[in-house]
Order: structure tokens, then sequence, then C-alpha cells
């Protein structure tokens, strides 16, 4: 496996399984309007996810965007945790997708200058979703933050709660490394800085504290994930595994 | 005075707007038609929304999902139709909750195999587009440019879910078993959308004369068994109706009996699946609640600080 490969799959995993659980909301927005825009940012991660994947699939040379993203188990599988978490209420949703539309945001801002020409591509397309996102979540947390009682309560809950798992998408290893000295890969180090700016800006803004760093979530992109992964991939694969001949 | 100035606009083939003077009977009518319709295009989000999450190909699930969305923003047109009336929407949600409003029986039944969304998209959206590119000449104007957006989208969703259908048809046998008993099981729902028979459906006269329906439940379902039986064919699918046979004479196909008993007893609450769709509602619309009040809340504190 090529570092570029996986460094691609990294991207990939992380998009397909946020859509993943976007997609379960379908059907059970807060308002029907709303429905339709969380059923929007699925299909936005599920785009970004199958152009990442068909650019891994084309790497590997064997393997088809699908087989990818339906034959591969927990293990081999690289998104960041914090995808994996239930969507919980809607409240929950918000904070994780703020959390990570807001490193996505700078990550894809970044990607964007790869010297990889596919990897800076699907970035800048990526880049013009993930900006709508990142206002979209924004938003949401300043209006349930600064709404009622009751909801500021919920989300400083869900904050508190999800904290763990930001340290993550931070973090580098000798594949990023050596991806970001060939000027492929983006430092995500250096992102922490500015993602704080907006995060700090929007927590104030939302009334909300932020928490204190303690037991940070580490290593999903060397496959170590929460338990949730394992339920995702055995509905998601479902098809897939049980009529391993079948085209659909 | 008023009423036969409305009837001679109707029979003029011109649109009643919502500022127009109109009987109590048609904005009752049509408050319960549109509704219903509201309803439905929501409802039915559940049964195809049951297999997003386990759609075989990212392809698939991108069509899967976007589709139930386009179901959403249907009913979003609809519900805003409706307002037109005079009533709002949050008055017609409760109508559903509370069983006063219906919605289409069809999506009373469970969703079983990956077929399942081939044969809804198929035969249900099928069957919707011949109803509805009917609709596109109802006399409420609202409504009928509804419905002019509508079915651009639908025959999309038909179209995919005949692929799904074909694709599955001339796959494994496994899967064109699959495909078979998707077939077996929504066939006579699907043509049972178009409600009961003209003799058994006493509002069609009203409907009728003021042109909110522009042809009879019969003859909607004669239209759509008639383009659907050659489909079926070409896929090499069976249509599990024994007494389906072509008639020279009418120039469409006879058909057999349906089950009217069953029909009525889904729309009247006792289908496979009335009481987990409404449920799923409620629970989705009752968790929302704390959302909907914060962004109220919210909204009414920016209007403070503007003033």
């Amino acid at each position: 496996m090529s570092s570029l490969f996986t460094y691609t799959l990294r991207i990939a995993d992380s998009s397909l399984i946020l859509g993943q659980r976007m997609s379960e909301w379908c059907s059970n927005g807060p308002t029907l309007e709303e429905d339709i825009a969380l059923s929007n940012i699925s299909l936005d991660m599920f785009g970004q996810a199958n152009g990442f994947y068909e650019y891994a699939a084309q790497l590997d040379g064997t393997k088809s965007a699908d087989d990818l993203a339906f034959k591969r188990n927990e293990r081999e599988f690289f998104n960041h945790q914090m995808v994996e978490i239930e969507n919980g209420h809607f409240g929950n949703t918000m904070v994780r997708n703020f959390l990570h539309d807001a490193f996505n945001f700078l990550f894809y801002t970044e990607l964007a200058n790869s010297k990889d020409e596919t990897l800076a591509a699907l970035a800048a397309k990526s880049l013009k979703e993930v900006k709508y996102h990142l206002r979209h979540s924004s938003n949401w947390l300043i209006r349930l933050g600064d709404g009622t009682e009751e909801s500021n309560l919920k989300v400083q809950d869900s904050l508190n709660e999800i904290w763990q798992f930001t340290n993550e998408l931070f973090e580098m290893d000798e594949i990023d490394t050596e991806l970001l000295n060939s000027g492929i890969a983006v430092d995500n180090k250096a992102l922490k800085e500015q993602w704080n700016t907006i995060v700090n800006n929007t927590l104030s803004k939302a009334k909300l504290t932020r928490p204190e760093d303690a037991y940070m979530a580490t290593g999903g992109k060397k496959g170590m994930h929460t338990e949730y992964l394992g339920f995702i991939l055995a509905e998601m694969q479902f098809l897939q595994r049980a009529y391993p001949n079948a085209k659909w | 005075m008023n009423e036969t100035k409305f009837q001679e606009r109707i029979d003029a083939e011109k649109k009643i707007e919502p500022k127009d003077w109109m009987p109590d009977a048609y904005r009752k009518h049509l408050i319960r038609q549109i509704s219903q319709h509201a309803h439905s295009e929501i409802i039915g989000m559940q049964p195809e929304g049951n297999w997003i999450t386990r759609a075989p190909s990212l392809r698939a699930k991108m069509i899967l999902l976007a589709k139930v969305q386009d179901e959403a923003g249907h009913g979003l047109y609809l519900y805003s139709a409706c307002e037109t009336l005079g009533i709002s929407r949050e008055e017609l949600v409760k109508q559903l909750h509370d069983g006063k409003a219906k919605y289409s029986s069809i999506f009373n039944y469970p969703t079983l195999s990956w077929a399942d969304m081939g044969a809804i998209g198929w035969l249900v959206d099928g069957a919707a587009i011949v109803n509805q590119v009917s609709l596109q000449r109802t006399s409420y104007g609202p409504y009928s440019r509804g419905m002019v957006k509508i079915c651009k989208e639908e025959s999309f969703h038909q179209r995919q879910g005949y692929e799904i259908m074909a694709e599955m048809a001339k796959g494994t046998p496994e899967q064109k078993a699959m495909a078979q008993d998707a077939l077996n099981r929504f066939w006579w729902p699907s043509i049972m959308m178009f409600g009961p028979q003209d003799s058994d459906s006493p509002r069609t006269g009203n409907a009728m004369k003021w042109k909110i329906k522009r042809q009879t439940n019969d003859a909607l379902r004669q239209d759509f068994i008639d383009k659907t039986v050659g489909q079926a064919e070409v896929i090499g699918l069976t249509i599990p109706d024994p007494d389906l046979k072509w008639n020279e004479e009418r120039g469409s196909y006879d058909f057999g009996e349906m089950d009217w008993d069953e029909f009525w007893n889904v729309v009247n609450g006792n289908g496979p699946c009335n009481k987990q769709r409404l449920a799923h509602h409620k629970k989705a619309h009752d968790e929302g609640e704390w959302v909907r009040n914060a962004a109220k809340a919210y909204a009414k504190k920016q209007e403070l600080v503007a003033n």
C-alpha cells in the first residue's frame, strides 16, 4: 500500500462514515426544512467520499471505489473516530459536525494547494460544500447555545461528551510527515491554532464553555475505533457481504 | 351568484387563486386532498428511508437519499400550497397525528429487500405520476403549479426504480427472486393507490365538477396498468394477476378483482405498518420540539437586539 493510497483512503473514510451517520437523519429531522438540509449534507459527504475512493481505487489498481467502501473491516478503516459516534439528539449532531466541519474547512483549504493535482482538485470541490456545512452547523450551535435554558444545557453536555474526539483531528503520523515533506499532505498540527480561533469565537457567541482536555481519543488513522464502527459497517455492507457475486 | 361565477371560471379552464372567492366545500375538499398528498410524501419517506443505510453501492446510496430528499421537498411544496387555503402546517401535522388526515395506504406496507426500492420507484412512483400528470390541470392554481414541479422529479424516480428492478431481474437467481417477490407484494397495493372504484367513490362527483380531479379513479388505474404490463414483460417479471389479459375490443388490459376488504382495512388504520409510520413521525416531531423552541427563542432575542 502506497502512502498516497492510505492518505487518500483516510479522507474518504471520514467522509463516508459521516455521510452514513447523517443519512440516518432522513425522516427524523426537527423540521421538514432541516430534514432536507441534513440529507443535503449527507449527500455532499457521500459525493466527497466517492471522489476520494475513486482516486484511491485508481492508485490501487485492483479494487473499485465500492470494494473499498463495502469490503473492508473495522481495523482497515482509517476515519476520525469523531464521525462514528452516534447522532444522539440534534444538538449532539450539530456539535459533532461543527467541530469536524471547522477542521474540514481548514484541512481542505490547505489540501487545495497540494502538489498532487487530483487531491488538490478534490479538495477544492469539497471546500465549496464544507464552507456551507460549517456555516450551517455554526449557526445551529449559536441558536441552540443561545436559545432556551434547556437547549443551552443540552448542547453544553454534547460538547463535553464529544470533546474527547477533537485532538485526533490534528495528529500526524509517518505517512502524513512523509507526504508533507513532498508537498502533498496537510500539516494537521499547524491547523490547530486557526481551529481554536474558529471554535472559541463560535462557542463564545453560543454562550457555551470550552471543555478542558481530559481523555483524548487517538489512532483512527491507524484503524483504532469506537465500538460503533462495527455496527455501522455491518449495516452498510450487508448486501455486498451477503451476495458477494451480485451486481446492483 | 358567487357560485355561478365560480363555476363559470372553472368551466372556462381558468385557475382559481388563493384570494379568489371559492365555495367552502371546494376549499375543504382541496385541503383534504392536498394535505393527504403532502402527508403521503412525508410518510412515504419512511419505507425507502429504511434502506438508505443499507444501499448496496455508493451510487445507489446517493440516488436513494436524493430521491427521499425530493419527497421531503414535495411535501414542503404541498404543505405550502395547502397553507394558501388558510390552514397552518402545524394544524395539518396535528390532523395527521390525530388520525383525522390520511395518507396513501401504500406506505403502510413494509420494505423487506433492496428490490422493494425498485418496486416502489417503478410502481408506486409510476402510479403517482399517472395521477399527478392528470392533476397538473387541476383547477386550483397553487396545487396545479406544485404538480408541474413535482412531475418533473417523479419521472426520474420512476426510472431509477425501474432500473433497480431491471438490474436485479437480470442478476443472480437470488436477485431475480427478490425482484419478483417485490412485484408480487407491491402490485395490488399499487393499483389500489388510485382509490376505490368509481361506483364507491362518493366525492368524485364534486371533484370532477370543480375540475379538482380531471379523471376518475378507474380511468387513471386503467391507464397505469396499460403502461406497466409491457414494462414488466421487458424485464422478464410476471405480474401476479392470473386474470390479466389484453382486451382487443377495449384496447386495454382486463384485470382481476382487487381485495377491497384489505384496502379499507389499511385505510382505516389496520395495515402492517400504520402504527409504526405514525409513531415514527410523532417521535421525530416530539424530539424536535426543543430544537424548534430554541430556534424561536433565539430569533426573538435577535429581534430585540435589532430594535
